[in-house]
């Protein structure tokens, strides 16, 4: 079909989790298609050539590459409904874009570091120090605010809320309470979980810990 | 009643300022730069920046402070009247996205580890860089400026092959893009470079070559770091 969607993605990936919260959220139909990283489908290799990642959104068979990317891409072609971005506000906009990127260059970071390094260890208690200061630096952004863009769920929240499956997983690793580190995120979390987009799409956090072990048991320092 | 007035916090040696101000000429806005020293930050860019500590920022009236300059540059294309520097179809707008961050994401640690490093680790991120190279070049597809006949969001991503990138050969020592192995990216720099807009927020070559050439040791000794991570 002409405008078919298809969105290549792994199960508990948060960067395909935003893009499956965006369709959601907007009502547009689209095919799931669950690859493989270890084993890369030739339709994930001619359609992400450079990177050879997902998420890719499939749109008329037209790949769109990179979650952020995808989501401004999802805004913009289905602009009649709930749009994620202000429209009729660059500075809002900017600051949302802002705040993407220090949550991808931050956050997706520390949370590596924080399973793949070894507890006790220097560059561990590093990793646990950055993760703390992330979360209280987007704690402070938050503010008293319901959601990152104000009154109203949009673009920055979904960037964000696939994260909070990773928070036991943080704590189990980390050896810290998220809660006691950044409570009003944590009220945001579930405030956000309320949303049918969000609970049928993130993980479940155990099921996200238990992955985080099977990543550190292949990958981890030893 | 006068407009906001803008002011950009960068340095004149930074091809990211550059995307900044370059972004607000093809626009029409004038703006105040303020050079900012990075060895000793100013109050004004750790106000304004307090997350990243870096230029460029766009200060924006009293009260709208923006950093990032790909951030930078989308905003001064939605916020000021003109010629827009993304194209308006989402496809092509998501597509000049990607080749921005593929620029800043993928190209810019094996350029700078390409110039500064020695030997055989030299040659490996030669050919990276060389790779990447080759791969932006495609997206010009015979067209004179990554937006068509004009230039736009991803000539201004891309500004930093455009006129740094012979710089900072001659400094290193180094021939990474040659006219004949890359004649349309040639081309397409000296057709952005000779924009009357563009050249007016270039930095003039004789003091960015002495420039680097100062701090080329520096350069040196934080690359062989970079490059064993």
């Amino acid at each position: 079909m002409a405008d078919e969607v298809i969105l290549l993605d792994f199960w508990v990936s948060p960067f395909g989790q935003r893009c499956r919260i965006a369709l959601l959220e907007k009502g547009i139909s689209y095919e799931y298609s669950e690859q493989s990283l270890a084993q890369k489908s030739d339709l994930l290799l001619r359609s992400n050539p450079i990177h050879k990642k997902i998420p890719v959104l499939l749109h008329a068979g037209r790949p769109i590459c990179e979650s952020l990317i995808i989501l401004e891409y999802i805004d913009e072609t289905w602009s009649d409904k709930s749009p994620l971005l202000p429209f009729d506000n660059p500075y809002a906009r900017s600051c949302a874009r802002f705040w993407a990127d220090y949550v991808d260059k931050k956050l997706f970071d520390s949370q590596t570091r924080l399973w793949k390094l070894k507890a006790g260890e220097a560059d561990h208690e590093q990793a646990k120090r950055d993760m703390v200061e992330t979360l209280q630096t987007l704690e402070k952004e938050l503010g008293e605010k319901d959601y990152f863009g104000g009154d109203v769920f949009g673009f920055l929240d979904v960037v964000i809320v696939p994260f909070v499956a990773w928070f036991y997983a943080y704590e189990r690793f980390g050896g810290f309470s998220v809660e006691e580190v950044c409570p009003r995120l944590v009220a945001w979390a579930k405030r956000c979980r309320e949303r049918e987009s969000v609970s049928k799409t993130i993980s479940d956090p155990e099921k996200v810990y238990e992955f985080a072990l099977y990543l550190k048991d292949k990958f981890g320092a030893k | 009643m006068a407009s906001p007035a803008v002011k950009v916090i960068g340095t004149f040696d930074s091809p990211y300022s550059h995307r900044a101000e370059a972004a607000l000429r093809l626009k029409g806005v004038p703006y105040e730069p303020i050079l900012e020293d990075l060895r000793n930050k100013s109050e004004l860019l750790l106000t304004h920046n307090p997350i990243h500590k870096k230029v460029p920022v766009l200060l924006h009236g009293n009260d709208r402070s923006i950093p990032e300059s790909l951030v930078i540059v989308e905003y001064v294309d939605e916020t000021f009247p003109g010629p827009t520097l993304l194209p308006a179809d989402p496809l092509a707008r998501a597509t000049a996205r990607f080749w921005a961050r593929f620029i800043d994401d993928k190209c810019t640690k094996p350029f700078w580890l390409a110039l500064w490093t020695e030997g055989e680790v030299q040659e490996k991120f030669i050919k990276e860089t060389k790779e990447n190279l080759k791969l932006l070049e495609g997206q010009l597809k015979g067209k004179r400026f990554f937006g068509g006949e004009s230039i736009g969001y991803l000539d201004v991503a891309a500004s930093g092959y455009a006129y740094w990138l012979d710089v900072l050969e001659e400094v290193a020592g180094v021939s990474l893009v040659a006219a004949d192995e890359y004649p349309d990216l040639c081309r397409w720099g000296k057709d952005y470079v000779s924009d009357d807009r563009v050249k007016a927020c270039l930095p003039e070559r004789e003091k960015l070559v002495a420039y680097f050439m100062e701090v080329k040791g520096v350069f040196m000794t934080t690359a062989r770091s970079m490059a064993a991570k």
